[in-house]
């Protein structure tokens, strides 16, 4: 078995995944998004290190509350974990609890396709539509996202697509018809979920002493993020 | 009206006569009708009413000239023409009246306080006439006295009506006031031959009082020109004869809670056959729901600033207790459950009549997914689990108050308010002395040895001072309820109730949270107590971490039922008034802010001064694994040990609950039934933005009707005091990151 690095869990996640859902935030990230919220867990340093069925004996006291859920990995990047990941998967389903992986596709398939293939679903984030542009707002271009999203195609498995609006960075027009026409694609992608940017994450970076890069940008309104909605025609 | 027969007519069975005769609804809330025109009419009369209450201090007028009796006042009407139910507790609408035999300085207080004066005839009265709260006086003792002042057990209905009783009020409209009399009659006459000893005597008595309340019920049903004598003839007769009833009882009594029962399954039994016979439309029917329950959102009482500081935003708990499972296993929600709670969206949030749904998993899904969805729009209703009251009390019980399950017309509590169980912590760190005020309390506890506190020492120390404690508070509560019977009796509520009746001794304790994570932070940490030069200890240094309540963490949670049931256990070896059983409940209502004032820093951490957490909630901020993990820490309190109830508060931000507002509804309900399948009890569900809640303490005017759920009950935000209101504000919001 192998050992989690895991750096919390919420007890209550009504909004990532169906239903209400336990969630384990996994610490690592190869990532370096601008806006990310949980900087705290970029560094793989723990605040728990647990194995699969100590975290497994923590979810089932909670199996009243997820009968119409179920349980959600994230973090950090979950996939850097990804044997964990597969072995607490394969609990899950032993209790036939659903179970869903939250990420960034960043991870090569070599290493993430096993527990890709284990989850009932995968919340994959596209961080950006465009190259290049990826790498300006996450330090790592998006090539294997979109393998990852291949890979969910070819083997049928359920999709929701997760993108933050950015001001400037992603929340742009001609981007979000670019990716809204991208995705139209794929048959496994049920669900698209927009992410209007927030600032509820700031005080983190102030308090790891990390520059703040995105002090001059405001969430975007009402308005801006109905109309991305329609875009995506949801 | 023809029902199904039954025991129910042979003998006073309300329970007989709804099993027999309700109808379990399964469909959905299409049915449901919206306000008439008179309704909405009306109601905005109401509000205009309410605002003029606000603009003139909170109290729109008073009457200090006549005690309010059941016949003392005639007929009082918002507007004639458009109440479908009638009955105002005086003549003028919101207009309170005096109740001097819970006690005359209180009156006095009170009405010093809004700038009036109590008449010279009425004071003469009290010259010769002893009230409640002077008999208390006479005989508290001064360890008692001492123990109010420094606030180790406070709110003790000893100045103000002790409520929690329920009178059955379905019995006048299903049998009529004469049969009533009737059976009261030869209930006592049946004792005739019965040796005359105390207690005979004192029954007896009360019964006499009883009839004659019966009497006076009649008379003051007639000044509305109606006669009761006879059972109630359609819905609406059935709902003005209950409400008469409820009338009578709050022209009467001034008790903190006045809580109405379960009375609408039974309603819905009138409504059903009405609406088979064509004698009323839906819409006629939530038009006389509507009024009746607007009725019931003007009940007023005049208070003293002190109560209204322990219990702010004006409570009169007139709690409603709606569905539930019955013992043949079918659910009892009807239409009528619908209704009422359909009131909410007709007349808008508000705070009373204090609905409750007594909540089971196994409850239509439709229905459960209709209540969550009006908790997400109102934030006005509160749930307890049926399927653990239901085991204890049946399937015709009501919660008094708050979360204080009893069955209707068979038992009643005397209220004992709560003990500061932080405070007793303390007292067993400083050798019994109060940490405030440096009056020794509890002799015998012993100077607690030096250096960091040694969690075996302190736990003896606490037993110790807990063995004090429960002796003393049972003792006093001894006083108040004989004293309450002798000069202030409930006589109509009680002539609803059968002569032979369950008492209960209902004591509380407050702080609990705070204990937990102070003997946790004493067992897993260091604590050490830091001492004046008196050697008092005024505060403590903690090195290193503890778990901490409310985080689903056996190590903790386990401390929490260790010490309910230790506690529960002690205060069911006192010897009690008249039999009663003690039980105890994990309440505060909005006192917790009052009782953190009065008592210094804990070894948890918490400053002096500082707000204990409502209820059984976990103190702020220190839940930090999601709110499931909070709700979990709470459900394993056992319930066994604290069947007054155990009281949680749950605040949420609706993004929190999910994206769409069917997820929301879908999750809340999931979370309601995740909460009771673990055995929880209670639970306050408030959904509401933090950013709302700041606006209205800065803009009351903007919110009038801004209802929310604190620890025990709804009250309108605006009416709470800029304290209470910072403290729900800084009390555990889960939002989303």
């Amino acid at each position: 078995m192998n050992k989690g690095l895991i750096h919390s869990f919420e007890s209550f996640g009504a909004v990532d995944g169906p239903g209400i859902r336990f969630i384990v935030f996994l610490s690592g990230c190869p990532l370096r998004c601008l806006y990310c919220h949980n900087p705290d867990t970029w560094c793989k340093r723990a605040n728990f290190e647990m194995y699969p069925d100590e975290v497994m004996k923590k979810i089932l006291t909670y199996k009243n509350f997820i009968k119409k859920g179920g349980v959600t990995i994230s973090g950090g990047e979950p996939l850097m974990q990804s044997k964990f990941c597969e072995e607490l998967i394969n609990l899950c389903k032993s209790e036939n609890i659903h179970t869903a992986i939250d990420t960034s596709g960043i991870i090569d398939l070599k290493l993430s396709q096993n527990a890709i293939k284990k989850s009932d679903l995968i919340l994959l984030d596209i961080k950006d539509i465009d190259k290049n542009d990826s790498i300006k707002l996450t330090g790592k271009s998006n090539i294997n996202a979109i393998k990852t999203l291949d890979f969910c195609e070819s083997i049928n498995k359920p999709v929701w697509i997760r993108h933050v609006l950015l001001p400037n960075y992603t929340l742009i027009d001609s981007k979000l018809e670019r990716l809204a026409t991208f995705l139209k694609q794929y048959k496994c992608v049920q669900k698209i979920e927009l992410l209007p940017y927030h600032t509820l994450g700031k005080f983190k970076w102030d308090e790891l002493g990390l520059e703040y890069k995105l002090k001059d940008i405001d969430p975007p309104s009402n308005e801006e993020v109905e109309k991305a909605r329609k875009i995506f025609g949801i | 009206m023809k029902f199904i027969d039954g025991d129910w007519q042979k003998e006073i069975n309300l329970r007989d006569f709804i099993v027999k005769n309700y109808t379990p609804y399964d469909g959905d809330s299409s049915f449901l009708e919206g306000p008439t025109e008179k309704t909405t009419t009306l109601w905005s009369k109401v509000l205009e009413l309410l605002k003029e209450e606000r603009v003139r201090g909170g109290i729109y007028e008073i009457d200090e000239k006549n005690i309010s009796t059941i016949t003392s006042h005639g007929e009082g009407y918002i507007d004639k023409e458009l109440e479908e139910i009638v009955g105002l507790q005086t003549d003028v609408p919101l207009k309170r009246s005096i109740m001097p035999f819970g006690g005359i300085r209180m009156v006095e207080a009170s009405l010093k306080a809004y700038n009036k004066e109590l008449p010279e005839n009425i004071s003469e009265i009290f010259k010769y006439r002893k009230t409640h709260n002077d008999g208390v006086f006479d005989v508290y003792t001064e360890a008692m006295k001492t123990a109010r002042r420094t606030g180790i057990i406070t709110g003790l209905p000893d100045a103000y009506g002790r409520g929690r009783i329920i009178g059955d009020y379905r019995r006048v409209p299903l049998y009529g006031v004469d049969r009533l009399i009737e059976e009261k009659q030869n209930a006592k006459n049946s004792r005739d031959f019965d040796p005359m000893y105390g207690d005979t005597v004192r029954d007896l008595e009360e019964i006499a009082e009883q009839i004659k309340s019966l009497f006076e019920l009649k008379e003051m049903a007639l000044y509305y020109g109606f006669d009761i004598s006879q059972p109630a003839k359609n819905t609406k007769e059935a709902f003005q004869w209950l409400y008469f009833a409820y009338l009578a009882a709050i022209k009467e009594q001034n008790g903190a809670a006045m809580s109405l029962g379960r009375v609408s399954t039974f309603l819905d039994i009138y409504s059903e056959y009405d609406l088979k016979n064509n004698v009323f439309t839906e819409k006629e029917i939530q038009e006389i729901v509507d009024h009746f329950v607007m009725k019931l959102r003007m009940v007023r009482f005049l208070r003293t600033p002190a109560y209204d500081e322990l219990f702010s935003g004006d409570p009169t708990w007139v709690t409603e207790s709606i569905a539930g499972i019955g013992l043949d296993g079918r659910h009892m929600v009807t239409k009528m459950s619908y209704r009422f709670l359909h009131t909410l969206v007709n007349l808008g949030a508000a705070p009373e009549p204090n609905l409750t749904v007594l909540w089971s998993s196994k409850l239509p899904e439709t229905f459960r997914n209709f209540c969550s969805e009006i908790s997400i729009k109102t934030s006005s209703i509160q749930y307890e689990n049926d399927e653990l009251m239901r085991n204890k009390f049946g399937d015709d019980y009501g919660i008094a108050c708050c979360v204080s399950a009893m069955k209707i017309g068979k038992q009643m509590q005397f209220f004992g308010a709560r003990a500061n169980f932080a405070k007793a912590l303390l007292y067993a760190i400083n050798d019994g002395y109060d940490e405030k005020n440096g009056e020794k309390l509890c002799e015998g506890v012993g100077k607690i040895s030096d250096g960091p506190l040694k969690f075996d020492e302190v736990m003896e120390k606490f037993d110790y001072v807990c063995e004090w404690l429960t002796k003393l508070y049972i003792n006093t509560l001894n006083i108040i309820h004989y004293m309450h019977d002798k000069y202030c009796y409930e006589r109509v509520q009680m002539a609803l109730h059968d002569e032979e009746i369950i008492r209960t001794s209902a004591c509380g304790i407050s702080g609990l949270s705070v204990v937990v994570d102070s003997l946790s932070a004493i067992k897993y940490a260091k604590v050490t107590p830091l001492r004046d030069e008196n050697g008092f200890v005024y505060d403590f240094k903690i090195e290193g971490d503890f778990p901490k309540f409310g985080n689903n963490d056996p190590q903790v949670d386990d401390l929490a039922t260790m010490l309910v049931e230790r506690f529960m256990k002690r205060l069911s070896r006192r010897r009690t008034y008249r039999n009663s059983i003690p039980t105890m409940s994990i309440l505060t209502i909005t006192s917790n802010v009052v009782y953190g004032k009065v008592t210094g820093a804990t070894p948890d951490g918490r400053k002096s001064g500082e707000p204990f957490a409502p209820g059984a909630n976990p103190m702020h901020g220190r839940d930090t694994n999601g709110c499931i993990a909070s709700m979990l820490s709470v459900a394993k309190i056992p319930y066994d040990s604290a069947e007054d109830g155990i009281s949680y508060t749950f605040s949420v931000i609706p993004d929190a609950l999910g994206k769409s507002e069917s997820e929301k509804v879908e999750n809340l309900t999931s979370l309601l039934d995740g909460y009771t399948l673990e055995n929880g009890h209670h639970i306050n569900v408030n959904v509401i933005n933090k950013e709302t809640l700041i606006d209205a303490m800065n803009h009351p005017e903007k919110y009038p009707q801004l209802t929310i759920r604190v620890s025990g009950y709804a009250v309108n935000f605006i009416k709470l005091t800029k304290e209470q209101q910072l403290d729900v504000i800084h009390r555990t919001f889960h939002t989303v990151m």
